[in-house]
């Protein structure tokens, strides 16, 4: 396992090179100029000029490109263009909002989707299992800010029972944490309930047809007991491939849930950032996804050693 | 360990007891007073002098302070300091008040004002222009500061005091003495706020403490003059992308003060007893389309002008605010209700535009169907509906037309680029101004006539046109300025600088616990009071 692990974790090595490579490039070559965003509708030719030296984008390409390796292996992110402030830190004041809503999402995906797939599995064919995969179909097509906002005018505005929109940090109690990632947990979830008790339910068909389910009804064990000690356990490996790229999934693409919720989040981060042509931000974050996508697809495939005994590295 | 049925069941009631009123309970209020303002975007670039970013300087009145402010009717009046004025006209002396300090306490020293002044003067337009005609600015003692005209030139006040990017903002020695292209990382100001540093956090949040230290004046506050009274002990500004979000923050209470609301938005806001909205700012912001002077077909007059005659400034208000409370017509280059305004040559912009008459000029111009490339930024939306609604007009009098959608960052990019509209550059776009920008020929931008190599994007040439404006700024009489400003005005529409497409004002909501909310070009947070 282990020598999976390390193997798993040099591989990573070119695979984050390449990519930085790629968004460099594919920055430096959009149009756009972050010093005429900086200086402004009035600057003369000769202060875009000074703004770009300071800033260092008159170097030549390969120069820019290998500072920013240089910085980046001295753990260095560089410094946003416009806020004069390191992308770490930047980075870092994001990080724990997207982080908390991403997990009480992927949390409250995992506690009802995963049930709500195995009733579905179970009482396939009836109007439990039509009324699940219809509520499902619906996750799927109404747009996250939708339900956001009719969660907000019924819990917020309505019943006043949740604050209307920001974050608080969990540091500061549990109660103001709770009270507002509720509703943007919610709505973020939305989509991934639908698709995991999709999965969920396809899986579960699957093994609740094999033989050794039928021999556990005949030993007489508890349908509960059926359900989610034998064929769960057998369905998971797609479940979790699901669950974790969903959660890779969700990092990236809270941008709209952060808006309509006001939480200022990465995925606001990196809009404001390319909407302004900040490249040490956009380049940053890049990575950073990246990275993530990386250490999650090795998670995913470690869990499948823990549910699956069979698989082993 | 298993407890009794009873303790259970009591264990059990207790838990979800507990978690609701832990998660109901009230969140300790601190004991300052904190208003919390939603503004029209988002913070980025911090100096007020580099960059004509309107938040940026919204972000300096909060923190720096001017030598002269404008009162609510556009009269330049004592802020920092007083002035004299040389019998001849040609030597200024400010005297600064008693008692202005920096906010590292130290107190501003004329020293300070003269290199804050000198580097105002480098980044502005009109400063610039001012400039040309100053001999010397020096401080003379530790408050005076004396300003040498080499010759006559009728804008320095006007410029010093005026609201609009850029702002001569007072900044210590060192910090104005910076480098060019170097950003500054030290903002202390002597304004009536003191930005907090460590708790900024760049697109998401940004706060102000008050300035304990400062002495406003003893006049009531006027626009960007007089008494700069702060009764809240912190102001923090909340970006918000999401316009709803917050409406319904403002309704529950969560903000207070929203600086721009999309109009379709309003009755939201309306229909809710505790909130109040209104236009701050009387002036509001004109819209416009600029050509390339540079290559066909806008390099023919006759054709720019059948373009100006196709369009009509109705259709493009009706698309961008679609409310008529909230929009004027107006062909004045320099935005209706300022001092200069007047609308000669521009009758066909606000009578519906005269196709029949465009379709004659082109023909009579020997269009050649040359494409308009009009350049759309799509992700902004006060400039996202007038290319479309304009290049429905231009088609409809004869123009082929090339309505090519991008983001504003591109279209920013592609703006400066001189070359012809087949090899990157552009025939058309559109943008907007706050009215304080353009409100005299000496800032408007657009009247600049010093073609490739000196004017607006766009890049005209017309030497009649900026001797013009030097008449304009060396001309000391309000009167034969107007003068001077009515001949600008009918050149502009003639060789067709720009296309004015009308005035629209943007609309802000708060909270009916706050009041005194100043009207002005600029969102300041003096005067302001929240109650409870």
């Amino acid at each position: 396992m282990l020598g999976y692990f390390l193997r798993r974790v040099l591989a990573a090595i070119p695979v984050m090179l390449v990519v930085a490579l790629f968004v460099f490039l594919l920055l430096r070559l959009s149009p756009g100029d972050p010093a005429a965003i900086i200086a402004g509708d009035m600057a003369s030719p000769e202060q875009l000029a000074a703004i770009r030296e300071s800033l260092g984008l008159n170097q030549p390409l390969y120069r820019q490109f290998f500072v920013w390796i240089w910085q980046l292996l001295h753990g260095d992110f560089s410094t946003s263009l416009m806020a004069h402030t390191p992308v770490l830190h930047m980075i870092g004041q994001r990080l724990e909002p997207t982080l908390s809503l991403a997990l009480v999402a992927i949390v409250f995906t995992i506690v009802i989707s995963v049930p709500l797939g195995v009733l579905a599995a179970w009482t396939h064919g009836t109007w439990v299992d039509k009324l699940v995969m219809s509520t499902s179909v619906l996750g799927f097509s109404i747009p996250v800010f939708v339900i956001g906002y009719v969660l907000i005018t019924v819990f917020a505005l309505d019943l006043k029972w949740l604050p209307v929109q920001g974050f608080r940090s969990i540091a500061d109690g549990i109660g103001p944490f709770a009270q507002r990632i509720v509703l943007p947990a919610l709505t973020l979830s939305s989509v991934y309930v639908a698709l995991v008790a999709r999965m969920t339910r396809a899986s579960m068909l699957e093994v609740l047809g094999e033989d050794y389910i039928r021999t556990a009804r005949a030993k007489g064990l508890a349908e509960t007991h059926v359900l989610f000690r034998h064929a769960l356990r057998n369905a998971m490996i797609p479940i979790l491939t699901v669950i974790g790229t969903g959660f890779a999934l969700m990092i990236s693409g809270v941008v709209v849930t952060e808006s309509v919720f006001n939480i200022p989040g990465l995925g606001r981060l990196i809009v404001d950032a390319v909407l302004a042509r900040d490249y040490p931000v956009i380049q940053g974050m890049i990575l950073l996804t990246s990275g993530v996508y990386v250490v999650i697809n090795l998670l995913i495939d470690l869990s499948y050693a823990i549910s699956d005994p069979r698989i082993r590295y | 360990m298993k407890l009794r049925p009873s303790r259970e069941l009591f264990a059990r009631l207790l838990l979800p007891v507990g978690l609701v009123a832990a998660l109901n309970a009230p969140v300790s209020q601190a004991a300052e007073k904190t208003l919390h303002a939603v503004m029209s975007s988002s913070l980025r670039v911090l100096d007020p002098i580099a960059t004509t970013a309107q938040i940026t300087r919204n972000h300096g009145y909060m923190i720096y302070d001017t030598l002269i402010g404008m009162d609510e009717h556009f009269v330049p009046k004592p802020q920092m300091a007083d002035w004299t004025l040389s019998p001849d006209g040609l030597t200024y002396t400010f005297t600064l008040r008693d008692g202005l300090l920096w906010h590292d306490g130290k107190p501003v020293t004329a020293t300070d004002c003269v290199a804050s002044l000198k580097r105002w003067a480098h980044f502005d337009i009109g400063g610039q222009l001012m400039m040309k005609y100053t001999s010397s600015i020096v401080a003379t003692n530790d408050k005076t500061i004396t300003l040498t005209l080499a010759k006559p030139f009728g804008y320095v006040l006007q410029l010093l005091a005026k609201p609009s990017s850029v702002a001569a903002f007072m900044m210590p020695e060192r910090v104005a003495n910076i480098p060019d292209g170097k950003p500054i990382t030290d903002y202390t100001g002597s304004g009536p706020f003191v930005f907090v540093a460590k708790e900024f956090d760049p697109g998401n949040r940004v706060v102000y403490e008050k300035f304990k230290q400062y002495v406003p004046r003893k006049e009531p506050a006027s626009g960007t003059a007089g008494g700069k009274v702060v009764n809240v002990d912190r102001v923090e500004w909340i970006n918000m992308p999401d316009r709803m979000t917050a409406i319904n923050a403002l309704s529950s209470g969560d903000v207070d003060f929203i600086e721009q609301l999309p109009i379709d938005l309003l009755p939201v806001v309306q229909a809710d007893e505790h909130l109040k909205s209104g236009v701050l700012s009387k002036l509001g912001s004109m819209t416009g389309g600029r050509m390339n002077f540079l290559y066909p077909p806008f390099d023919n007059p006759d054709i720019r002008r059948a373009a100006l005659l196709a369009l009509s400034q109705k259709d493009v208000l009706n698309a961008l605010v679609g409310n008529p409370e909230y929009f004027k017509q107006c062909a004045s280059v320099f935005g209706c209700g300022t001092t200069l305004e007047t609308e000669a040559g521009g009758e066909s912009l606000t009578s519906g535009g005269n196709l029949e008459a465009a379709k004659a000029l082109l023909k009579k111009a020997g269009y050649d169907g040359t494409p308009v490339v009009i350049m759309q930024p799509t992700d902004v939306p006060s400039q996202a509906p007038q290319p479309v609604v304009a290049a429905q007009a231009l088609r409809k009098a004869g123009f082929v037309v090339d309505l090519q959608p991008m983001d504003w960052q591109t279209l920013v990019s592609r703006r400066a680029n001189q070359n012809p509209p087949a090899q990157g550059g552009w025939n058309l776009f559109f943008t907007y101004w706050n009215a304080e920008t353009i409100w005299n020929p000496v800032v408007n931008p657009m009247l600049d006539g010093s073609g490739q190599k000196g004017a607006w994007f766009g890049w005209p040439t017309d030497p009649q046109m900026n001797q013009l404006r030097i008449d304009f700024a060396t001309a000391t009489e309000p009167a034969k300025q107007k003068e001077i400003a009515v001949e600008i005005q009918k050149r502009a529409m003639d060789q067709v600088a720009y296309i004015p497409l009308g005035q629209y004002y943007d609309v802000a909501a708060w909270n009916s616990h706050i009041s005194h909310l100043m009207t002005g070009p600029s969102t300041v947070f003096w005067n302001v009071e929240k109650t409870d």
